[in-house]
């Protein structure tokens, strides 16, 4: 049969001894998100607007502090309507705000604030949300049952109520603001996960890996969180700009980032109430967090395609 | 020479995929003429679905269709679709393998059939019903008014298919195309599905296609066969001619391939070696029960007792296979768990080299694994995917023996591989990468990797080609000869239980039924259940199928929730009453060896 017949083929093949590499799910999926244009654009803006917003600020004439009386609510150099231009001052190419802070700085501090909290809630909301819900989905049974009750009990508590009360019982600061926002978001994280680890825990694979003698730590650490990881990479991109477009609603709220630091929602926030006298002051900010956000969905899209090409 | 009822002309199907076009199906030219049956067997793969998916416009989005296809002489290929379904469904029907998805789920069955009929038909109400009641008594539904008004998910998958059934001949179609019908069926039901087939075609003159892989089913049924393999019709005529006078090397390797129940030890594929004389008792299991507690009904549930093995008892020896045969929901796949302990028991004793496994602590379980291993039935969903082949198959090892070291471990793996018929260099590959086979090849050597002293196959070759199945069976009685390991060979398929087990066990609803040599009980059958198994089995011979002798009881598994159930072939000492305890049949040593449950 076909067993014996290729034994010589397989006994060269020892003896050549070189192993060809697998194609691994992760190569397959990197192939597929690059061949997705808009993923691929989007991880270039993405990267160009971080890049922008880390290195600009330290080489640029202005600071994000540096007041002028001089120069308040000054239109771009370029800007169409001659009457509101004053070209008395440097070179301010989105334009001054109500204090004469120069704005382009100002956005890509904002820039720095958002990207951070996004990344920094997310990353707390990863953590708690992949350890809880992977114990509760691996342990099953009654300490499943409560520790998911516990996540309903907290779903149901009004986000903004709950943020209130965190500002107002401790001192507002952006500390505050990236708990206040991943201790929410790990809710969701904590049911994926949960649900992910449920339906890997009853595949035959792990079966095949206790009837091997794996030990429970083994079975958790190789077989079910790889396999739950694309699933929750997925989710991350998608729980980044929730997670900017919250800090931004409580900043424009009052509750949020503190004068002179900024944050797009801040921006946005002071630009929409001169919106007649500087329309500046509030396009810049916004189209800087639409592209962001349009990015990370783009790249959230693209990763699902890629990593789960059959849940389309 | 009349119009035929169907006729296919140079039909090429395609599909463009982000690889690259692929050939379904390639110039296939046919013709079914009316009453005639025609068989399309081929192994997974060959296009034998898309070939008549593609005549009635059901092709994927992304499939072209080029050739041309004639019913009574009228194009149809390209029809606007308004027009196709006026056929679909009335003229020529359907029926696919998997009968629950294709029932709409929140209609009751009666409304689903009276809808079909009245899409296509004009009928008044009552005058529907009524057709449907006939149609269903037609595919033997018993209490086929009563089953009008039940839900799909309320039937078993028997009658489901006959409700399918019932739904393609509703409006007296001329043709009908059955696309694997019976693939998910148990055997017994399988015959009977067959057995009404056979009989619309004899009653009704309706032509039929069907399209199986199981050469079984098409030497029963079909009238001419046409053997495809990979797009290809590779082989065309009558079903004598293709069955005993078969000439094309595909066919011939199908129909060796095919384990058959009547011919057990057949030349060229590897002997089941004979035992040896004086072997030690390896695993000795007494009473073994495994109840799952199951809530029935709505707030106040009462919890019963789920008897997924209800007290079995058995031998196995060293180097001996023991067949483990039964019906989906026998507890066949419940027992393999329990014995290697990956289920808790809730009764009896599993003593394995003259040790009681119940009381062991998890640290000497886990080395106890070195020598019970378990092969499953899925071959890629038993690899993790993420993992290579390699990794996965000296995993067993890492956990097992961690004083190897890695290139030890990476030597015992080539090796192993290469013993399985795989390429060591092979060994940083992934699952996906490697078709049903190969994958059980890994799996297999998995299993193996520790020099297991008993291998628990848990249907291992079910999901397989035949051809595949064939040589992953040939390996295992390879690698036991080599090896001297025990097996337990689980499998719903009599005919590959025979080729590789030495003793067989029948289980039915958790209990043993009939135990014995396989010659005995192939041959001699005592209990009614084996009998009606072993005859449903299809062979792939056209005379034997036709001179069979029809089996018209309609046997169907009842729920195991339902103590009665166990006393089907012991009626005389039934308790009326689902929640009584009832009298437990006993084994009786009819014949040295051969053990059969008391029935009527």
């Amino acid at each position: 049969m076909i067993a014996t017949g290729t034994s010589a083929a397989n006994a060269e093949l020892m003896t050549n001894a070189v192993a060809v590499r697998g194609r691994s799910l992760w190569v397959d999926a990197r192939r597929r998100l690059f061949r997705n244009k808009a993923a691929m654009v989007s991880i270039v803006v993405l990267a160009l607007i971080a890049l922008t917003a880390i290195f600009l600020p330290l080489v640029w004439p202005y600071a994000y502090d540096d007041i002028d009386f001089t120069l308040v609510n000054c239109a771009p150099d370029w800007w169409p309507d001659p009457d509101v231009m004053c070209h008395s001052g440097g070179w301010h190419i989105f334009g001054s705000d109500s204090v004469g802070r120069d704005l382009f700085v100002r956005v890509l501090y904002g820039a720095r604030v958002s990207l951070a909290v996004g990344l920094v809630a997310t990353f707390v909301s990863l953590v708690i949300g992949v350890v809880y819900g992977a114990t509760a989905g691996f342990i099953g049974g009654a300490i499943d049952d409560v520790m998911m009750r516990v996540v309903d009990v907290l779903y149901s508590l009004p986000f903004i109520f709950f943020v209130i009360i965190l500002m107002v019982i401790f001192n507002q600061s952006i500390w505050l603001m990236f708990i206040a926002i991943g201790a929410v978001e790990w809710l969701t994280m904590a049911r994926i996960v949960r649900g992910q680890t449920l339906s890997i825990k009853e595949k035959e694979f792990i079966e095949a890996a206790r009837a091997g003698g794996v030990s429970q730590r083994g079975i958790i650490g190789r077989h079910i969180v790889p396999n739950v990881v694309g699933p929750v990479i997925i989710y991350v991109t998608l729980t980044i700009p929730s997670v900017i477009l919250s800090e931004s609603f409580l900043s424009f709220l009052g509750l949020g980032i503190r004068e002179p630091l900024t944050s797009w929602g801040v921006l946005i926030s002071e630009g929409s109430n001169q919106l007649e006298s500087a329309p500046w002051m509030l396009i810049f900010p916004a189209l800087f967090m639409a592209v962001t956000l349009f990015c990370f969905n783009f790249i959230g899209d693209g990763l699902r395609d890629a990593l789960d090409p059959k849940d389309r | 020479m009349a119009t035929p009822i169907f006729e296919v002309k140079n039909l090429d199907v395609r599909f463009s995929t982000p690889d690259g076009e692929v050939r379904a199906v390639n110039n296939a030219n046919f013709r079914i003429e009316e009453g005639e049956c025609l068989g399309v067997v081929g192994e997974s793969g060959s296009g034998k679905s898309q070939l008549f998916l593609s005549t009635l416009g059901l092709l994927a989005g992304n499939g072209r269709v080029t050739g041309s296809v004639l019913y009574r002489g009228r194009e149809i290929l390209g029809l606007p679709e308004k027009e196709l379904n006026k056929l679909r469904g009335s003229k020529i029907t359907m029926i696919f393998q998997d009968p629950l998805t294709s029932l709409t789920p929140h209609m009751r069955v009666g409304a689903q059939l009276i809808e079909t009929l009245q899409v296509h038909r004009s009928v008044p109400a009552g005058e529907a019903e009524r057709r449907v009641l006939e149609t269903l008594e037609l595919v033997r539904i018993p209490e086929a008014k009563a089953r009008m008004g039940q839900y799909p998910h309320e039937l078993s998958g028997g009658m489901r298919q006959r409700v399918m059934i019932a739904m393609a001949v509703l409006c007296g179609p001329d043709l009908l195309i059955a696309d694997e019908p019976t693939t998910a069926l148990d055997v017994t039901v399988q015959a009977q599905i067959l057995e009404i087939m056979r009989d619309l075609k004899a009653e009704l003159k309706t032509a039929i296609a069907i399209v199986s892989h199981d050469m079984g089913v098409i030497a029963g049924l079909a009238d001419h066969v046409q053997v495809m393999r990979r797009g290809d019709i590779v082989e065309t005529g009558s079903v004598d001619r293709i069955f005993y006078a078969p000439k094309h090397d595909y066919t011939k390797m199908l129909l060796d391939a095919m384990p058959r129940i009547d011919q057990p030890d057949r030349p060229g594929h590897a002997r089941l070696m004979p035992l040896p004389l004086q072997s030690r008792t390896l695993l000795d299991v007494r009473d073994l029960k495994v109840y799952f507690p199951v809530r029935t009904g709505g707030l106040f549930a009462k919890r019963k007792a789920l008897r997924a093995v209800d007290g079995v008892s058995f031998q196995l020896n060293e180097g001996e296979t023991l067949g483990v045969v039964g019906e989906s929901g026998c507890g066949k796949s419940t027992l393999a768990r329990a014995v290697l302990k990956l289920l808790p028991k809730t009764d009896g004793a599993v003593v394995w080299c003259g040790r009681d496994l119940g009381p062991m602590q998890q640290e000497d379980i886990r080395k106890l694994r070195e020598e019970l291993q378990i092969v499953f039935q899925d071959p890629l969903a038993s690899l993790d995917p993420r993992m290579t082949i390699g990794q996965s198959i000296a995993e067993p090892l890492r956990t097992l023996k961690p004083q190897l070291s890695r290139d030890e471990v990476r030597k015992e793996v080539r090796e192993m591989m290469e013993r399985v018929g795989l390429e060591p260099g092979w060994i940083n590959r992934y699952p996906h990468e490697f078709s049903g086979g190969q994958n059980q090849r890994v799996g297999i050597a998995r299993a193996m990797i520790v020099k297991p002293r008993l291998v628990v196959c848990d249907e291992a070759v079910s999901a397989l080609d035949v051809s595949i199945q064939a040589q992953i069976v040939d390996l295992l009685v390879r690698l036991q000869a080599e090896f001297g390991m025990s097996l337990i060979f689980i499998s719903h398929d009599l005919s590959v239980v025979r080729q590789v087990s030495h003793r067989v066990m029948v289980l039915y609803l958790g209990r043993v039924v009939e135990l014995a040599g396989r010659e005995t009980i192939y041959e001699n059958p005592r209990h009614p259940y084996t009998r009606a198994l072993i005859r449903a089995v299809p062979v792939p011979d056209p005379k034997m199928e036709r001179s069979k002798p029809r089996a018209k009881i309609a046997l169907e598994l009842p729920s195991p929730l339902d103590t009665r159930a166990q006393l089907t072939f012991l009626k005389s000492k039934l308790i009326d009453d689902p929640d009584a305890e009832q009298y437990r049949p006993k084994l009786i040593e009819v014949a040295p060896g051969h053990l059969v449950a008391e029935h009527d």
